[in-house]
């Protein structure tokens, strides 16, 4: 059973394989249901895979395809590793998509392009797939670079649109200094061990320096916060959020973005033996969600609010990875997975019955107009805001009981980033769905009313609803009270050594619950005190926070501008004056010779006869001088 | 009695020297077509009186040579004057200047 692993791939692949080359030909419908199947073929073989491995003792199985790279010493194989990681990792990962394919089947319905965005979205899966279930490193940047460029495709996906096209480019560069940081890990690694291949590193961690050690899991870091979202490298998520709503619900939000984490537990090994490097992800994961949430509490477009949720609540994953919680982390993953592909999608099924709004100042008293929206959304957002028994309090619960151990500072930055996740959401939430409803109104900016907001069709309903069940479900799989067939019984042999374990009084515990509960309340009444029937509080929404700390302006004022200034300089002053003067130059001096050389050239045979004969005579008397 | 061989010498230098003053003095290219065999015909002649002198069959053999490339040259060199005459009345190579840098 175990051997279905390699179908799980497959399917997308074919999916991707057949909609590139007939999609156009077979149309919409035929194209949505292709690539909704594909991805439903590898969600059952990855469910097929999870029994199988349920049922042996060895939960460590590589499945060699064949070498891909045999190169001396160096001997890539494309093989599979499936272990409880990987396949926990592929399970909910399929599942989401499969799901945001159904969804997308309506959504995208009538779009110039629908085929196209399929085909992306099943390479997307298929990458995704390669990334988490290869064996080695290199399988690994494949499926690495494969989820960014399907990443780039998405999010330009309106590719006429300029702020969409920049939007892509900008993902794409950040993703490209991530990617540095994962190839010089790679580079250390490769350069002490010998080997790319995951086992084979973990059972000669000893060959490398802590120096060393510590230089890669820094590098590993900087890759994790490209592809994740993280400080320094975090703004390109919100600007993503110009791709359609699906793939901001499947790609980022619940299944891309969290592959730095993925990556980051996956080199448990090495983490462990770097207590430093470990404090400094510990440290990037809470700033990140501090950060975020500040912003999200003042941003008007409700994708973009998402977009710095995701950030954030990210950045409890990465922080809980610094703590060395590592199934916290896979854990908050999956609710997270779970809950913000619900929001995602209860936001588009909102812009989809608004015409394409998505300012919140326009929206307001959607509840009885959208009540499936509205139920699923419900759900979602007890679901983050952290509100007893619903999952995020029980995920991020963990994250921050773990942290209150290990590093209390961290903890408290973590707490407030708690409190202000309830309040933005639900802040979202209420200006939304309560209150009056806006839409009939003229536009904050004078744009015209948007009419009546209507109900989306059930293929986006009932991926709503499927949602709000798992999200509400997922919390089974990992409670505190229980101690067998959880995920913690399951994962833990991937973490065996690395994983911390705070040993915790049960009182304790339960205090620090009451904590996270608490706040989780006090945020909501906050937002429910301050935001009931309101549209917009510029004294909250603070220009600091709306504008991400002005973090692009940083950015813009220290690398763009001093960057552009440089190309400047270099495309005048250098190339036009110094190389063009060369290269010029050059031809100029050879044309001045050249026309002082053709006067030679006269015409005239009498002329070269007498030179010729000058020369000959001017021979025989050197020849003779020479003679005598 | 024999003839020394540097009276032929002499005959060939005067010969060499009278081909390649005309062929700088004058104009008409057929004219200087007559100077440049005169002066191939003067360095055979030199060819031959070193190769009897000096019992040396070698110099004969390049005569034959030199005979060959020179008719090959007059078939080329007359068929460019052909060509010119077609063109133009007359064939002075001063006027024939039209290849100039």
């Amino acid at each position: 059973m175990i051997h279905a692993a390699p179908y799980m791939l497959a399917a997308p692949l074919l999916g991707f394989l057949i909609l590139v080359s007939v999609g156009r030909r077979i149309g919409e419908r035929a194209s949505g249901i292709i690539g909704t199947l594909a991805i439903t073929v590898a969600f059952v073989a990855a469910a097929v895979t999870f029994f199988g491995l349920l049922g042996q003792s060895n939960r460590e199985v590589t499945t060699t395809l064949f070498t891909w790279l045999p190169a001396g010493s160096l001997q890539v194989k494309a093989a599979l590793l499936i272990d409880p990681l990987s396949i926990t990792m592929c399970l909910f990962v399929t599942f989401i998509s499969a799901l945001i394919h159904l969804y997308s089947t309506s959504y995208m319905h009538g779009d110039r392009d629908f085929t196209k965005f399929f085909v992306y979205l099943n390479l997307f899966v298929f990458s995704m797939l390669v990334l988490v279930t290869a064996n080695n490193l290199l399988l690994t940047f494949v499926g690495w670079e494969g989820v960014g460029v399907c990443s780039y495709w998405l999010v330009s996906y309106y590719f006429d649109k300029e702020s969409a096209a920049s939007a892509g480019k900008k993902a794409f560069i950040y993703n490209r200094v991530g990617d540095v940081g994962l190839l010089l890990a790679m580079f250390l690694i490769f350069s002490h061990v010998g080997s790319l291949d995951y086992l084979t590193i973990f059972h000669h961690t000893g060959t490398m320096s802590s120096t060393v050690l510590t230089l890669t899991v820094l590098a590993l870091l900087v890759a994790a916060s490209g592809k994740s979202a993280q400080i320094p490298l975090f703004n390109w998520l919100p600007d993503a959020m110009e791709g359609p709503t699906p793939v901001s619900a499947l790609i980022h939000a619940a299944t891309m973005v969290t592959a730095g984490v993925y990556l980051l537990c996956r080199m448990n090994p090495l983490l462990g033996l770097t207590p430093n490097a470990r404090l400094v992800i510990a440290i990037v994961g809470v700033a990140t969600a501090f950060v975020a949430a500040t912003v999200a509490t003042a941003q008007k477009d409700i994708k973009k609010v998402l977009a710095f949720s995701t950030v954030s609540q990210i950045g409890y994953m990465v922080l809980a990875v610094g703590t060395g919680a590592y199934i916290a982390a896979l854990f908050l993953m999956i609710c997270h997975a779970f809950y913000k592909a619900l929001l995602f999608l209860g936001a588009g099924s909102v812009i989809h019955g608004l015409h394409d709004e998505q300012d919140i100042r326009r929206m307001g008293g959607l509840r009885k107009l959208m009540p499936w929206t509205y139920a699923t959304f419900l759900i979602a957002w007890l679901s983050i805001a952290g509100v007893p028994p619903f999952s995020s309090f029980w995920s991020k619960g963990d994250v921050l009981s773990a942290v209150y151990s290990r590093y209390p500072a961290l903890w408290v930055l973590g707490l407030v980033t708690a409190l202000l996740t309830a309040y933005y959401m639900s802040r979202l939430f209420y200006v939304v769905f309560t209150g009056k409803g806006r839409f009939d109104e003229v536009g904050p900016n004078g744009e015209a009313p948007l009419g009546q907001p209507h109900e989306s069709p059930w293929t986006m309903r009932l991926p709503l609803v499927i949602l709000a069940v798992c999200s509400i479900a997922v919390l089974f799989i990992d409670l505190p009270w229980m101690h067998a067939h959880t995920l913690k019984t399951f994962l833990s042999p991937v973490f065996e050594g690395t994983l911390y374990e705070p040993h915790q009084s049960a009182g304790l515990q339960i205090g620090l619950a009451c904590v996270d509960a608490v706040l989780a309340v006090v945020g909501m009444s906050i937002a429910w005190v301050l935001w009931r029937g309101r549209a917009e509080r510029p004294e909250l929404e603070l220009p600091f926070f709306e504008n991400v700390w002005y973090w692009d302006n940083f950015y813009d004022a220290t690398i763009g501008r001093p960057g552009e200034k440089l190309a400047q300089v270099a495309a005048t002053t250098v190339d036009q004056t110094i190389i063009d003067g060369a290269v010029n130059g050059i031809g100029a001096m050879v044309v001045a010779k050249a026309r002082a050389l053709r006067t030679l050239q006269t015409g005239q045979l009498r002329q070269y006869a007498a030179v010729l004969l000058a020369g000959v005579a001017a021979l025989l008397v050197f020849l003779l001088m020479r003679a005598f | 009695m024999s003839i020394p061989s540097s009276w032929y010498l002499i005959l060939s230098a005067v010969l060499f020297g009278i081909g390649a003053f005309g062929l700088l003095v004058r104009r008409n290219v057929l004219v200087m077509f007559m100077c440049i065999e005169l002066m191939l015909n003067a360095a055979n002649l030199a060819f031959v009186t070193f190769s009897r002198s000096l019992n040396d069959i070698g110099g004969q053999a390049d005569v034959f040579f030199v005979l060959v490339v020179a008719a090959a040259e007059v078939v080329v060199g007359l068929g460019i004057v052909v060509a010119i005459f077609r063109r133009r009345s007359n064939a002075i190579v001063d006027d024939l200047s039209s290849m100039k840098g």
